[in-house]
């Protein structure tokens, strides 16, 4: 039967074995080493090692505390300038939005080295300053992330939701708290988890912030530098967990909200 | 009016915050300084180094090839995944959206060791064939390809792919001459998305690259660990090109828009 | 022996979604070569369906297509001599005019050369000279519409399939399109298969007209047979404007509808349970004395040509088409000629009457509200909380555009001693011994007939109640 829409169901065969190889067995196999020791025996050694060591557990209440103050930052100041950029009526407003954006085509390290050089002259050393540094290295790398979403969700609100509120008597900032951030909240949501996610792994930019306290990506590559598959294989598993759970919390980003969305 | 000016004053205070240090860096490139602060005389010494040390000059042009060529591969296989699966069965073309998102919503450390782990570890492929570093990228980029051509299938006609069967066009020319070219604006934008990412990652090209080879993420995060001053005022050097041909490329694009703009009013 | 050879045949074709549900079932067709067809029916009929089978797009699940005797039922399209021009034209974008025209051509590796005298030849014939170089977009509907055409004709197919080309177009193209599209039939010789709803541009344009319904063939013929000689109350309703009763024989060439007796030409068995068909344009309205029937006139509406003046004749509604004006609540008697009334037989004897909506947006009958809700009735509505009725879209609907009918087999109405326990009271008028029950004709106070299956005997004249519940009724909804 149909015959001839053939052609077009196979070609994605190819994709899908592409992903079985490489995205699901990859995690297969993560699994596997997370839930093994160095002999290959079956152990929850690595999940109860992680939970009972205070250094880990430490480690991932640091993530947490970066990633929400991070979190925070960026939500502070792109959401009223993404409110200010979507209802201004400049004309040459895409213009204005692209210049917000174009950050993120610029190589991250390249612009963690610029940030890190103003940092050096401001603070003398960097070391004085950890916690601090790394928020404003992290904010400065993914701030774009968050002003995309909300600029995109509320450039499509409907004008006339807001008419009506004031025209049923809203005040300015009622109509504000009562329209306009409650329907902003999905972009919000997909900024928050653009930016939260990758701000518990990113341990590159505390590295190169001269701060030596763990995130739970640095986790992962001191496993890997120390050849310690099964260890690192558990850390993976723990983020992978987060990340499900917060996925589902932020009821998963619109698909044209993703980091790809963003940069396009 | 005073609402204008705070308007203002935030617009201005963000852009502050995202290209202050890239001005300022790109400042100092033409300088003999070897620190912020302390500004001497104008100088390209930065760019004469940029371009011809050898070791930055494979370094860029490694970086190059690797992003395009993995964001050929990726738009290969993410276009034709989205073609496949847009005509396939329900229940197969949710199985590929939903292993697509994986990679997309998934931390790249944790992308790049467990396919570090798959294929150097259990399959013993050494990194110094390329081959883990590429499928990396490709796993990077691909799902955003993907994502890209998606939205163009679900605007096409799905009768034009018809109407070119019913002139006599095989399956396959119908495809190559109908299909691809409505839905090219996405492969487009799904290639210029892939070369981006593959351009600035860090963490699936440090868990499989060879121990030789460098992309510009890794290269320069393992040179603000050393104390070369050259190298490190080279980068910023190279900091400002990428920015120079970042603005040149929006602008292009940019003025280019517009005309299409124009063209359709 | 037929003069002209069959070009195409479908033999029991049959299209069953893997859901369970049939688009079209045990459809058979012949169509000579040269022929306009046109498969008319409301949408959801299986009309398209039919036609991408044809083409190849859809795959038949039983069944054999016959092209000049030789099957082609699973050829791929781009295999099969037919080319289709398609709904919403699906001109390729990315293409220019001579591009897309050209399309099909260089399918068949034609030289250049060819391609850009035949290109030049198909575009003389939609009348589009020198738009070769132009882009789709820069295009009207109408000039699309000739662009699907031509890049469909190019290619000289034995049969071109039409799936509602004009549907997209305004009215007053869509005449203009019928007329050259019929011109274009004549000039070309080709088979045209054309898909449309429009029983207005059906009746216009084909050589023969398969009308169709929930899948299935009802009728096939040319228009005027068609229009003429309807086979069943659907075909009737669907072609033109019509008066369709339920009825019964009661003599040798007499039948009894509509509350009066009339004379007819079909020779039909006394007895048998009929459905009459009469066009408005063959009711003549004449004095009360003269008349078949009487009635009072309920409403007059200037149409241009004719006035359509309804009477109403008890319970009966009868629309006609008068050059003479008439007056709102004139009593009238109305004529038909005895060869104006199209008899068929009732395949199921269904007894169909209409309701009323009354204030509260509750159906009624002979005063009765019944026991069922207008919103269950018409389908995707709902009542707001203002009590407006809306449909589907939030369109709101006024009672008074819309009719209901109400349909109920013989066999589901009882019949009782009690006449307030009916819906409707009458006397009995006929009847006939059917082996394991008797058929009943019942002559009802709002001067209907119904009628109804009993296993016990009643006898002429007795006065009964129908009893109908309501769970066994079918609403349809007319705007």
């Amino acid at each position: 039967m149909h015959r001839h829409t053939f052609s077009r169901k196979y070609l994605g065969i190819p994709y899908a074995v592409f992903l079985l190889l490489f995205v699901v067995a990859p995690l297969v196999v993560l699994i596997y080493y997370a839930f093994t020791n160095g002999q290959g025996e079956f152990t929850f050694q690595n999940l109860t090692g992680f939970f009972s060591d205070p250094n880990t557990l430490g480690t991932l209440c640091y993530s947490f505390g970066i990633a929400m103050v991070t979190t925070a930052v960026c939500l502070l100041l792109a959401y009223p300038l993404a409110f200010i950029l979507a209802t201004s009526k400049l004309k040459g407003k895409s213009v204005i939005v692209l210049i917000f954006i174009m950050p993120m085509w610029i190589n991250f390290s390249l612009r963690i080295t610029a940030l890190k050089e103003i940092l050096t002259w401001l603070e003398g050393n960097l070391a004085y300053h950890p916690f601090l540094n790394t928020v404003l290295g992290m904010s400065y790398d993914f701030l774009p992330f968050m002003i995309l979403p909300i600029y995109t969700t509320i450039s499509k609100l409907d004008g006339a939701l807001l008419e009506a509120a004031r025209d049923l008597g809203a005040g300015e900032l009622q109509a504000f708290l009562r329209v306009t951030l409650p329907l902003s909240l999905p972009g919000i949501m997909s900024g928050v988890s653009m930016v939260f996610l990758p701000a518990m792994t990113n341990y590159v930019v505390l590295d190169m912030l001269y701060n030596s306290t763990y995130i739970m990506g640095s986790l992962i590559g001191s496993y890997f530098a120390a050849y310690n598959w099964n260890g690192g294989s558990m850390i993976a598993l723990i983020l992978l967990g987060i990340i499900c759970l917060f996925t589902l919390l932020t009821g998963g980003a619109e698909e044209e909200n993703t980091r790809g969305g963003a940069l396009l | 009016m005073i609402r204008k000016v705070w308007r203002w004053m935030v617009i201005i205070f963000v852009l502050l915050f995202l290209y202050l240090p890239i001005l300022v860096l790109a400042v100092y490139s033409f300088t003999d300084a070897t620190n912020i602060g302390a500004i001497r005389g104008f100088s390209v010494h930065n760019y004469v180094t940029l371009f011809t040390t050898p070791e930055l000059r494979s370094m860029i042009a490694g970086t190059v090839a690797l992003a395009l060529g993995s964001a050929l591969i990726a738009t290969v296989l993410g276009t034709m995944g989205a073609i496949g699966s847009f005509y396939s069965r329900k229940g197969m073309a949710s199985a590929i959206t939903t292993m697509n998102q994986v990679p997309v919503v998934n931390a790249d450390v944790v992308t790049g060791f467990s396919i570090c782990i798959l294929l150097v570890v259990v399959l013993g492929i050494s990194k110094d064939t390329y081959i883990p570093l590429v499928a990396g990228h490709v796993t990077l980029c691909a799902p955003f390809v993907f994502l890209a051509v998606i939205p163009k299938l679900k605007q096409m006609d799905p009768s034009i792919y018809e109407a070119a069967l019913d002139l006599g066009a095989t399956p396959f020319t119908a495809l190559i001459r109908i299909v691809i070219p409505q839905i090219f604006p996405g492969i487009l934008s799904g290639f210029a998305m892939a070369v981006t990412l593959s351009l600035d990652d860090y963490f699936v090209a440090t868990y499989t690259k060879p121990a030789t080879f460098d992309t510009i993420s890794t290269y320069v995060v393992n040179a603000t660990k050393g104390a070369q001053t050259t190298i490190k005022t080279a980068l910023w050097a190279l900091s400002t090109v990428i920015f120079l041909l970042v603005v040149l490329f929006s602008a292009v694009m940019n003025i280019r828009a517009n005309k299409e703009e124009r063209k359709t009013v | 022996m037929e003069q002209t050879t069959n070009i195409i045949e479908l033999k029991h074709i049959t299209k069953t979604y893997e859901d369970g549900y049939s688009a079209v079932s045990d459809f058979n067709l012949e169509v000579k070569q040269g022929e306009f067809i046109t498969f008319l029916g409301p949408s959801g009929c299986g009309k398209t369906t039919t036609l991408r089978m044809i083409a190849g797009f859809d795959l038949p699940t039983e069944g054999e297509i016959l092209l000049n005797g030789r099957p082609i039922t699973s050829l791929p399209p781009n295999k099969r001599p037919i080319n289709t021009v398609f709904q919403r034209y699906a001109l390729f974008p990315h293409m220019n005019i001579y591009e897309n025209i050209a399309f099909g051509l260089r399918q068949k590796k034609t030289p250049e050369k060819v391609i850009a005298k035949k290109v030049k030849k198909v575009l003389e014939l939609v009348d589009l000279e020198g738009f070769e170089n132009r882009s789709i977009d820069t295009l009207s509907g109408g000039q699309q519409q000739r662009v699907a055409i031509a890049r469909a004709v190019v290619n000289e197919p034995q049969i071109l399939l039409l799936d509602e080309p004009l549907g997209a177009l305004d009215l007053k193209m869509r005449k203009e399109m019928q007329l050259e599209l019929k011109e274009m039939h004549r000039e070309l010789g080709i088979t045209f298969i054309y898909v449309t709803h429009d029983q207005e541009e059906a009746l216009t344009m084909s050589d023969k007209i398969v009308v169709m319904s929930e899948g299935k063939m009802q009728q096939i013929g040319t228009p005027e047979d068609i229009y003429n000689e309807p086979i069943n109350a659907f075909v009737a309703d669907f072609i033109g404007d019509s008066n369709i009763f339920n009825g019964i024989m009661t003599g040798k060439l007499k039948a009894r509808f509509c509350g009066g007796e009339f004379a007819c030409v079909d020779d039909v068995e006394e007895g048998t349970h009929i459905t009459a068909v009469v066009r408005p344009e063959d009711v003549t309205l004449t004095s009360p004395e003269r008349g078949n029937i009487r009635g009072i006139v309920t409403s007059v509406i200037f149409k241009g040509i004719h006035y359509e003046i309804t009477v109403e004749s008890g319970k009966n509604e009868i629309v006609a088409q008068s050059v003479h004006s008439a007056r709102v609540g004139d009593r009238v008697g109305v004529e038909v000629e005895p060869d104006n009334i199209h008899i068929m037989i009732a395949e199921d004897h269904t007894n169909i009457f209409a309701a009323e909506i009354n204030k509260n947006y509750e159906l009624e009958y002979n005063g009765t509200v019944l026991p069922v809700a207008l919103t269950d009735v018409i389908k995707g509505s709902s009542i707001l909380e203002d009590g407006t009725l809306v449909d589907s879209r939030g369109l709101e609907i006024d009672p008074k555009k819309i009719r209901v009918k109400i349909s109920i087999k013989p066999q589901d109405i009882e019949l009782t001693d009690d006449q307030e326990e009916g819906l409707v009271q009458g006397c009995i008028s006929n009847m006939i011994y059917k082996g394991d029950h008797y058929s009943y004709v019942i002559h009802t106070d709002l001067e209907q007939d119904f009628v109804v299956n009993d296993e016990y005997l009643w006898n002429m004249e007795d006065q009964v109640g129908l009893v109908m519940p309501v769970e066994k009724m079918i609403f349809t909804v007319k705007k």
